[in-house]
């Protein structure tokens, strides 16, 4: 699946033939495959069962119980769509996350291509802010956001449009990133072609590059979407009181408390929501990227968020 | 002249946008730590660093050295997170090793199941393991019927029996959960970039598998190894989630409670302000350093 034609054949050569073997430093890594195995068993499980008890019939959080929808569509005031408290944070969460990545991805698009081209003074310093992002501590750049909209923005306060604000900031690196990475792969030479042929600038980004950024653009709207609807701390502290808890935050105040199946469903729900937009960004990717020599859409997408740690 | 003015243009909206929200927001954060307080204990921010006064940083200073009341919570971070990494380390490295050198067929499937965790939400991962671990659940039963617990608590790492119940060993053992994926991405792109062709020069040479291991992949993964512990350590050193939800006790709280009980809290914002300071000059070395080492790969991509 992810693996290219090359090393497709080098892995049927090295089954076929001892001798290829020696280019195995470990000829038969039994306990590799166990470890590996058991450790995506234990990082999956548990959410499996989490989403399992979703489907629970009955009123336990912590076992197996029948089978039923009642938490997410019962007519009782518990399931997701009879509790207003946890409906509310499931249309907040979607609302965030449609802003943030309608206003993240623009912004970070045009950054993107302005940092791979500008090479002026003040460049190196605005590669450095527009990648720090990624490693600042989410707690840290959640106070820094809190402190700017209780102080210097308070005309702002806290609430929806800081909430969607703060998503739009940390989520603009990483389409800085996929963007990049995309032009980087593209390389200079169908813009420089355009414009010796007389293309005034503009007119090279809007007919030559965007079309050919457009399954990073594509990848990045949804991935800064689930970035958006995973995160807690940023909507946490910007958050100005109930109706604007998000799912994160609904989880988060409920995991220790109200025992009920609902809080699972509505966090099922989330993940629903969340793949749907991974395995889009990965379709659309492929589909735009079909017949171009590269390696697999699943680690180019991957490795997109290895600057992230939320 | 026009033509190269346009890069500029196209980043501008971007920068500013990252320079109000990112740069004066954490400018915001020095202004209140070396601010004052009103009479209602709210944060009088002081942004001309003329004003500055240093009260706070010097307070929160005080409690975070030997002896000071926040030095506990120190020690245990520090403790807590170099365990985590290690475990974080130990399971990592050999799932990226055989994600990038051994999975074969496997492969596609593999990535697709290690990429997995990363993209549900972390809060979710760890509500499942508060299903998990409250005393009626799977996760209690099993380790009960493995006598885990009774081990554990015979070795001094657990009081008790409720894994839910304020043990430092449950905080330690979530974080490692939460966190390795992250590790593994990076470590895997790092691994799968070694050239097959060096491992097999080495065994040609006639190194015995252990020392190709030991003397060629190592070295060669370990800016890869150093990277991914980076970026597992930045986050957790703000965690305070991880610890609300696996324990909440005092005794296990980590930097990051300590901070959000300050901002969150109520009278203590500015001291909490000059403790965000404080922890971001400790972990700007380690930042930087992931950040170089972004651009170096970036860079070969390029190349």
């Amino acid at each position: 699946m992810s693996a290219t034609p090359t090393e497709q054949a080098v892995t049927t050569q090295q089954t076929r033939s001892p001798r290829f073997s020696l280019g195995n430093p470990w000829s038969k890594p039994r306990w590799l495959t166990g470890v590996t195995w058991v450790y995506i068993l234990w990082s999956l499980l548990p959410v499996l069962l989490a989403i399992r008890v979703a489907f629970n019939e009955g009123r336990s959080r912590t076992s197996i119980d029948g089978w039923s929808l009642k938490w997410f569509f019962g007519d009782n005031s518990f399931s997701v769509f009879g509790d207003p408290a946890l409906q509310d944070a499931l249309t907040h969460s979607l609302l965030l996350a449609g802003l943030a990545m309608l206003i993240a991805t623009p912004l970070g698009i045009m950054l993107a291509i302005g940092l791979q081209r500008w090479r002026g003074r003040g460049s190196g310093p605005a590669n450095v802010v527009a990648l720090l992002p990624l490693v600042t501590p989410e707690l840290v750049f959640a106070v820094g956001l809190f402190l700017l909209f209780t102080t210097l923005l308070s005309t702002i306060g806290l609430g929806t449009t800081a909430q969607v604000i703060g998503h739009v900031t940390f989520s603009m690196s990483f389409v800085v990133v996929i963007v990049r990475g995309r032009l980087v792969t593209v390389g200079p030479d169908v813009e420089e072609a355009a414009a010796d042929l007389g293309a005034p600038p503009l007119a090279v980004i809007w007919r030559v590059l965007l079309p050919l950024l457009a399954p990073a653009i594509a990848a990045s709207l949804l991935i800064v979407f689930a970035l958006s609807i995973d995160d807690f701390v940023v909507s946490q502290y910007l958050a100005s009181g109930a109706e604007t808890a998000t799912v994160p935050m609904r989880i988060y105040a409920q995991a220790r408390g109200a025992p009920l199946p609902s809080v699972n469903a509505l966090a099922t729900l989330m993940l629903l929501f969340t793949l749907l937009a991974l395995v889009l960004a990965y379709v659309v990717f492929r589909f735009m990227t079909r017949g171009e020599k590269r390696g697999s859409a699943i680690e180019q997408i991957a490795s997109i968020d290895s600057g992230g740690g939320r | 002249m026009q033509k190269r003015r346009i890069w500029g243009f196209l980043a501008a909206p971007g920068m500013l946008w990252l320079g109000l929200f990112f740069v004066v927001a954490f400018y915001a954060v020095i202004s209140v730590g070396l601010g004052n307080i009103n009479t209602l204990y709210q944060p009088i921010p002081y942004w001309n660093p003329l004003d500055w006064n240093f009260g706070y940083l010097v307070q929160a200073i005080e409690s975070v050295i030997p002896g000071g009341q926040n030095w506990p919570v120190v020690v245990r971070s520090v403790i807590y997170i170099t365990v985590a990494i290690t475990g974080a380390l130990l399971i990592g490295y050999p799932v990226a090793y055989y994600a990038s050198r051994h999975a074969g067929r496997w492969r596609g499937l593999v990535v697709v199941l290690l990429i997995l965790p990363f993209w549900i939400s972390y809060i979710m991962r760890m509500f499942a393991w508060t299903n998990l671990l409250a005393p009626d659940g799977y996760g209690s039963k099993v380790l009960s019927a493995l006598s885990i617990d009774s081990l554990f608590s015979s070795i001094g790492l657990l009081d008790g029996t409720d894994w839910l119940g304020g043990q430092g060993i449950t905080v330690i053992i979530a974080l490692i959960y939460g966190y390795v994926p992250f590790f593994i991405l990076p470590l895997f792109a790092s691994l799968d970039r070694i050239d097959q062709r060096v491992i097999e020069a080495a065994r040609d040479l006639g190194a015995p598998p252990p020392s190709s291991f030991w003397r060629v992949i190592l070295p060669m993964s370990k800016p890869g190894i150093l990277a991914g512990l980076v970026l597992v350590a930045l986050p957790m050193a703000g965690d305070y989630y991880t610890q609300t939800l696996m324990s909440g006790s005092p005794s296990t709280s980590m930097i990051g409670n300590t901070i959000n009980d300050y901002i969150q809290g109520g009278p203590d914002k500015s001291l909490g302000a000059a403790m965000t300071i404080l922890l971001s000059v400790v972990l700007l070395f380690f930042m930087l350093y992931y950040l170089r080492s972004l651009r170096r790969d970036q860079g070969e991509v390029a190349a």
